[in-house]
């Protein structure tokens, strides 16, 4: 086999093992309820019967191992369990599964997701590029400034500036962004802007300044220094020597900012009542939810563990060490 | 510049060393203007939190008559949803939430930082295993890992002093191990053993007086981290919990007097004040650890 | 001297470099002339510019680096004036460099011969199949393997020696009026470097480029270079005609950049052996790194050990230290097995063997002062505390000839020779039998490795030391040493005493490796070519 396509596997490989860690870690949770739990989800009123009943459906009576794999055989079919709320102590159960109340909130926090990463990524690479080149100018020095600062923020306070001054005092934008299913693209849009705004503005500092320095390392290399005294102007250095081996040292910039814009959409989803995945979690950790927080704990390590893969592929199809063994 | 000459100052007398306090003195006069304000915001800070009971001019839950009071002589920042008296609130959630912050990233510090060493000096099946399994714990967003082991363990102080402490200590772990491991490959370490030294002094005396300057930079960094991330826990409701004030949940007890900016600009300030307050210290610490990572480098009084 | 002869003009150089307390002076106010075709050797210690004047002959500063005075003036172009595109279309075409690291020079995502062609055929010079023609033909006469289908590879895949041979023909390939060779053997092993510097030759002298040779191996420029410039503290100390500065210099400090060459123990032998090495086999993991080592260390004298990268020398150090027990075979102490592991020795078996490292910075803990770095042992093995254990460091560091002030300085108030003393001191103060000695003057400039090496002799004169002394350099063993052990791949190839291992006859890879190691002798390069038929 190919060192490239035997790299990939083997990090496919590793990826898929530490998902299953992950999933056992999360699932093992449940475990760890304290015992009076079944009487705090189902209410003071709670007959001793219908917590019975309740332990007995979420299987605590069965050994961890097989209710693991019955959770997992489940999961890989898509069903995700059913959510705790809407039990109530009349023995009514108008409990949903939580397949169906995940999947529409995740598609709108990938659409916000996606709206903030088509910005922030372009825009952050540009300004990390640019302030490596003119690196020590005046540019540079603001822009190292302003983002040490901005990084230190956190995201509803740069939520709440913005609503502040774009949704109250000049309402250019809607400080609201409840998105509803009707909703024209265009319209969602409209909504999500200040959201989108506040992360960008939360990941663009952090990704510039991981960017620069990505780019600062690989400009002190020896070969860098090489290519100038072999007469290459510099846009030829940065396009011809820089570029082709600085995708690793980027895309690990990318994933380790898009990984990170997944944990701040929590915060940014509750600021703008947006009805995401985010929000999701957060009440249901309110409401000691645990099947839909599980849901949502999976769905947001899947994606960072995904992420860091990704940004390990690139890096691995790109290194000519393993493109062109000795 | 007032930087003399290392070698000829050493080369004047044979007892020169200069006192812990003179060092800091002198990097002091050197810092930059970004440091010293670091520096007077952390102070201004550990002050209020300590001296908090004094410096208020109300009860930390104290309520009063008037819930959502614009700002007046008797409550200059008004009052909450509530009526109790911001200022006093704000006051007080100094001393909470820079509280629970430290306590969480000193246990974070003892867990990371005591295994971290161990594993590196150790090598071995100990750090195999300890490194896999924070790999693991690592792919699980932080928040997200506090988030759900809250609604299990259910929101106390305790449990997120406990519960954010482990999960930051992979990181402190990760941290630390790799600087020991790049210290205990140094000849000077070998030297040590090769006189024949037990592991507790190679430990105590060789690495960790060399390893200090990165986990001190990194208990600057840590705290940032721990700080935010408490905050935005008490912002969703699920951190501190009342009637202690905490700055994260009086923004989102306030968040809705922004709606009001065109009417009454200062009560839509309101609830940005807990928010810049949490902005501030964070700034702070940054300024102040981005100046000592620039020093540490250069580890002698003169330098 | 007719002025369309000089290719090269330098005057009244003047380089600042950048550092935390600001700008301070690399080159002091140098002159420089070259005419076409001519070979320069600039030679100098670490820190005396050598790297910062070449690149300014190109009017090229490194980041943080600044031209502050003086002209460099190139076929009438005057480079310090000149702007960057000018510059540009001159260098990697009129004007070239040949760097000291090849492995990280080249752009590791780019082919050779890509590389090699690129800034002919950017500039229009060639095209690019008549460029990788000649390209060929260059990789064919600098003797390089497969020379059709090398430049296909990527650096990764060639070895350090021939990617200095790669870069060597990509230098050569725009026929530049001069090439900057800055170091360009210093990473490589003596065998190897014999190859490169034939190479080198070859190719300057066949496409008559001037050059300007820097290296701090003054036996290595007189193989190059037709003149030789002196540079000190940035500065000029001498320049004179190669044969003429060889046999007279006229400074001082130019000897002294020979001085380890003139020093010569009488060897000496002894029967009593402190320590014996007996038929030891030693791995890491699975890879086998000593195969039937045996050496004997007689008392109160010095066996170098003798050998290139890879060669097993310093394992060998491990296994007698105790850090990588032995597969088979036993280390004997004064006649007693050792037990072979470091944890199973005692506090009396580690004190007899001591060990000085090659790097002394980072064989001190940077964060203890000299009093703490020698006084550890003194009262690790000898229980002094105190003003007793003051006294007795003073006492050392008289021994070592440095003052008694030095007690509280940090590494990093030392300079490296001095660091390399406290290091012995350190040594010594564990009143040890064996010194094991691991390359310890291949850091340093010529001057201080004399010195450090005369301490080494005049303490073992007088407390009978013995040292395990490992070295690539054969220079150093001349000065010092008593027995020679030559290791080949985890061998012993050959060993005994210090003139019969070095006269002849020897066993093949002793005759090639004392043969490779240049001589102050500008003829050395055309006889070994013509013995081995390469030339």
């Amino acid at each position: 086999m190919h060192p490239v396509l035997r790299t990939i596997v083997k990090r496919l490989g590793l990826g898929l093992v530490t998902l299953f860690l992950v999933s056992i870690i999360i699932f093992s949770a449940v475990d760890m309820l304290p015992g009076d739990f079944g009487q705090a989800v189902l209410g003071q009123a709670a007959t001793e019967e219908a917590v019975a009943a309740f332990r007995r459906e979420l299987g605590l009576d069965e050994p961890l191992v097989v209710r693991y794999f019955d959770w997992l055989g489940a999961l890989v079919q898509g069903d995700l369990g059913t959510s705790f709320s809407g039990r109530a102590s009349s023995g009514i159960d108008r409990s949903r599964p939580v397949a169906d109340l995940v999947a529409p909130r995740l598609a709108n926090t990938l659409f916000l997701a996606g709206m903030t990463a088509l910005i922030a990524v372009p825009l952050a690479l540009a300004l990390g590029i640019t302030s490596a080149l003119w690196r020590n100018s005046w540019y540079d020095r603001t822009a190292s400034a302003a983002t040490l600062t901005t990084i230190s923020f956190p995201e509803f306070f740069v939520a709440y500036i913005l609503i502040l001054l774009l949704g109250t005092l000049w309402p250019i934008f809607p400080s609201l962004a409840n998105v509803r299913p009707e909703m024209s693209f265009g319209e969602r849009i409209g909504v999500s802007v200040l959201p989108a705004l506040t992360l960008t503005l939360v990941i663009v500092a952090h990704m510039m300044r991981m960017t620069r320095a990505a780019i600062l390392n690989l400009m002190a290399s020896p070969y860098i220094e090489m290519a100038r005294l072999k007469g290459e102007s510099p846009r030829r250095v940065i396009l011809l020597h820089a570029l082709p081996n600085a995708w690793a040292p980027i895309a690990t910039v990318i994933a380790f900012n898009l990984a990170y814009l997944v944990v701040g959409v929590v915060v940014v989803e509750v600021v703008f009542v947006y009805p995401g995945i985010g929000q999701l979690t957060v009440d249901a950790v309110s409401s000691r939810d645990i099947p839909v927080v599980q849901a949502c704990a999976l769905f947001f390590a899947a994606t960072y563990i995904l992420l860091n893969l990704i940004a390990d592929v690139i890096g691995i199809v790109t290194n000519p060490r393993l493109l062109h063994p000795k | 510049m007032t930087q003399s000459q290392p070698i000829t100052a050493a080369a004047s007398g044979p007892r020169i060393r200069r006192s812990r306090a003179e060092r800091l003195g002198r990097a002091l006069k050197k810092a930059p203007a970004s440091a010293h304000l670091g520096l007077v915001i952390i102070v201004a800070y550990l002050t209020v939190a300590i001296l908090a009971p004094v410096i208020a001019p109300h009860g930390e839950a104290q309520v009063f008559a008037q819930p959502f009071a614009p700002w007046s002589a008797e409550h200059w920042l008004g009052t909450d949803q509530i009526g109790r008296d911001i200022l006093s609130r704000l006051i007080y959630g100094a001393r909470n939430t820079i509280g629970i912050a430290l306590a969480t990233t000193f246990l974070a510090f003892l867990i990371g930082g005591g295994l971290g060493l161990a594993a590196a000096i150790g090598r071995g099946w100990l750090d195999q295993l300890l490194s896999r399994a924070v790999d693991v714990l690592m792919a699980i967003p932080s928040l997200i890992f506090a988030l759900m082991l809250l609604s299990i363990f259910g929101a106390s102080s305790l449990n997120l002093i406990l519960i954010i402490a482990v999960i930051d200590s992979t990181r402190v772990f990760r941290l630390t191990r790799s600087v020991a491991v790049s210290v205990a490959v140094m000849d000077y370490v070998e030297a040590a053993r090769l006189r024949g030294e037990g592991l507790g002094w190679v430990m105590r005396r060789e690495i960790l007086p060399n390893i200090l300057p990165p986990l001190v930079a990194e208990f600057g960094l840590r705290f940032c981290f721990v700080f935010l991330t408490i905050a935005s826990l008490s912002f969703l409701g699920v951190g501190i919990q009342p009637p202690s004030a905490d700055w994260g949940s009086m923004v989102r007890e306030t968040a809705q007097l922004i709606q009001f900016a065109q009417y009454d600009l200062k009560a839509a300030l309101t609830p940005l004040i807990p928010a810049a307050a949490i902005a501030l210290i964070t700034v702070g610490v940054n300024y102040v650890v981005d100046w000592f990572l620039h020093t540490a480098s250069g580890l002698r009084d003169d330098v | 001297m007719s002025d369309t002869d000089i290719l090269l003009k330098i005057r009244g150089l003047e380089v600042e470099g950048h550092s935390e307390s600001g700008w301070s002076p690399i080159i002091r106010g140098v002159d420089l002339t070259l005419r076409r075709g001519e070979v320069l050797g600039l030679i100098g210690e670490s820190g005396a510019g050598k790297s910062t004047l070449g690149l300014a002959a190109m009017g090229f500063a490194r980041p943080g680096c600044r031209i502050t005075a003086g002209s460099v003036e190139f076929d009438g172009i005057d480079l310090v004036r000149a702007s960057e595109p000018e510059k540009r279309r001159l260098w990697g075409t009129r004007l070239t460099y040949v760097a000291q690291s090849a492995a990280a020079s080249f752009n590791p995502a780019q082919r050779l011969i890509d590389q090699t062609i690129a800034a002919s055929v950017r500039e229009g010079l060639r095209t690019g199949a008549d460029a990788a023609a000649d390209a060929r033909a260059l990789y064919g006469s600098l003797m390089l393997p497969e020379p059709a289908t090398i430049g296909r590879r990527y650096p990764h895949q060639v070895s350090g020696g021939q990617l200095q041979r790669v870069m060597t023909a990509m230098a050569i390939s725009p026929r530049p009026n001069l090439v900057v060779f800055d170091e360009p053997t210093t990473a490589l092993d003596v065998t190897t470097q014999v190859e490169v510097l034939l190479a080198m030759r070859k190719a300057v002298r066949e496409h008559g480029a001037a050059a300007i040779y820097i290296t701090h191996d003054l036996a290595v420029v007189a193989q190059m270079a037709d003149r030789i410039k002196v540079l000190r503290h940035g500065a000029e100390v001498e320049e004179a005609p190669t044969r003429e500065m060889l046999a007279a210099p006229k400074e001082a400090y130019t000897r002294s950049l020979w001085s380890v060459r003139l020093l010569n123990k009488p060897a000496r032998a002894s029967e009593d052996a402190v320590l014996t090495v007996e038929g030891v086999d030693a791995a890491y993991g699975t890879a086998t790194v000593l195969d039937d080592v045996s050496i004997r260390l007689p008392r109160g004298r010095t066996v170098a050990i003798v050998g290139e990268s890879g060669s097993g020398k310093s394992t060998t150090a491990r296994v007698v230290t105790g850090l990588l027990p032995p597969r088979t075979g036993v280390v004997r102490f004064n006649g007693a097995v050792l037990p072979p592991a470091l944890a199973a020795r005692s506090k009396d078996q580690l004190r007899r063997i001591q060990m000085i490292y090659q790097m002394a910075d980072t064989a001190m803990n940077p964060r203890q002062t000299v009093e703490e770095i020698i006084g550890r042992p003194l009262t690790f093995y000898h229980g002094l505390r105190g003003a007793a254990l003051e006294r007795r460091v003073v006492d050392l560091l008289d021994q070592i000839e440095l003052p008694a002030h030095f007690i509280d300085r940090l590494p990093s108030e030392l300079s490296g020779g001095q660091k390399q003393r406290i290091c012995i001191a350190r040594a010594l103060a564990a009143e040890p039998d064996v010194i094991i000695c691991d390359e310890v003057t291949s850091a340093l400039d010529q001057i201080v490795q004399e010195n450090i090496l005369k301490l080494l002799m005049r303490l073992q004169e007088e407390q009978g030391l013995s040292y395990l002394f490992i070295t690539h350099d054969i220079a150093t063993v001349e000065a010092i040493a008593d027995e020679i052990v030559v290791m080949h791949k985890g061998r012993v190839v050959e060993q005994g005493g210090k003139d019969q291992v070095l006269a002849p006859p020897h066993p093949d890879y002793t005759r090639l490796l004392l043969s490779s190691v240049p001589e102050m002798d500008p003829d050395w390069l055309t006889r070994i070519s013509e013995a081995r038929g390469l030339g």
